[in-house]
């Protein structure tokens, strides 16, 4: 039996992708990301010149690049899950690894920024600024780590085949959505933290 | 005849998917060139430009939500949710950065 989409129908032509229960998480998550950035806005109001300063130390190719990154990622996770929907399994596995092999490089691509930063190369002290940037990019950069443990989730899900099919699908749609919010949130955090500060 | 898989996923990549993601990789390429002439502009320039980069991210975002978290598909009330919220966000943001 070939894997089909297992969205919760709720109207006609209208699903809701994955597990309903993740979107409160979702949903929450994004709520509490918009409290953080608003704290942030408040912070840097309160010394705009040490933020636009220190943000100007931060590399901005390495900000477009995480951000290259984590959009390819996620082109290659709705292929994936395009794939899995039209039971091509291997195209499947091999984009979701794809997508895992993009994840890697955002981590080690902030490790190496992290790196640069606490070394002191920048010559500036872990200010307020650096502080915001730490918080704001570790908490992110958890959500990518745990993504690269769904991604691998997602891998042997798309593999396995037999009796299950719906709940696999579900898995691996819920898990597509995760990895896409982790995209999401970025595509705030790299303006904010790289661009307006 | 069933169609290769090689031959599937070319076609998914010419589907919208694939041209929401070259939307937004102009999109991130568009920012920092923005972020940069906001260096070089004036007051009334950076905060032009500074809404202009706010507003670029919910763009984006809302991309990522409808098409590759596929909201545009989901039902009426979870996308009126997601659509609420880019809203917010865009206000909210943009408000704090122009007047705090």
């Amino acid at each position: 039996m070939g894997m089909t989409t297992v969205s919760q129908p709720v109207a006609e032509g209208r699903q809701i992708p994955g597990e309903s229960g993740v979107w409160v998480f979702f949903f929450g998550d994004m709520v509490i990301f918009l409290i953080f950035f608003v704290a942030y806005l408040v912070h840097r109001a309160g010394a705009p010149e040490l933020f636009a300063q220190s943000s100007q130390e931060l590399g901005l190719a390495m900000g477009v690049a995480n951000t290259l990154v984590l959009l390819s990622s996620s082109l290659l996770v709705v292929l994936g899950l395009g794939a899995v929907r039209r039971e091509g399994r291997s195209v499947a596995v091999g984009a979701f690894r794809g997508a895992m092999a993009c994840g890697v490089l955002f981590v080690v691509l902030k490790a190496f920024e992290y790196t640069h930063i606490a070394s002191g190369t920048t010559g500036l002290d872990l200010n307020a600024f650096f502080s915001w940037y730490f918080v704001l990019t570790g908490v992110h950069l958890v959500h990518v780590l745990i993504g690269l443990g769904v991604l691998g989730l997602m891998v042997s899900r798309a593999r396995q085949s037999g009796d299950g099919a719906e709940k696999r699908m579900m898995v691996i749609e819920s898990g597509a959505c995760f990895w896409h919010l982790v995209d999401l949130l970025w595509m705030l955090i790299f303006p904010l933290l790289y661009l307006v500060a | 005849m069933k169609a290769k898989p090689t031959t599937r996923l070319f076609s998914l990549i010419e589907s919208r998917a694939g041209i929401v993601w070259i939307v937004l990789v102009v999109l991130t390429i568009a920012n920092p060139v923005l972020g940069i002439e906001g260096h070089l502009a004036g007051s009334t320039g950076v905060h032009l430009l500074g809404v202009a980069i706010l507003t670029i991210a919910v763009v984006k975002v809302r991309f990522v939500g409808l098409d590759f978290m596929e909201l545009r598909k989901a039902p009426v009330p979870m996308r009126l949710m997601f659509e609420a919220y880019c809203l917010i966000l865009w206000v909210v943001l943009t408000a704090c950065f122009l007047w705090l």
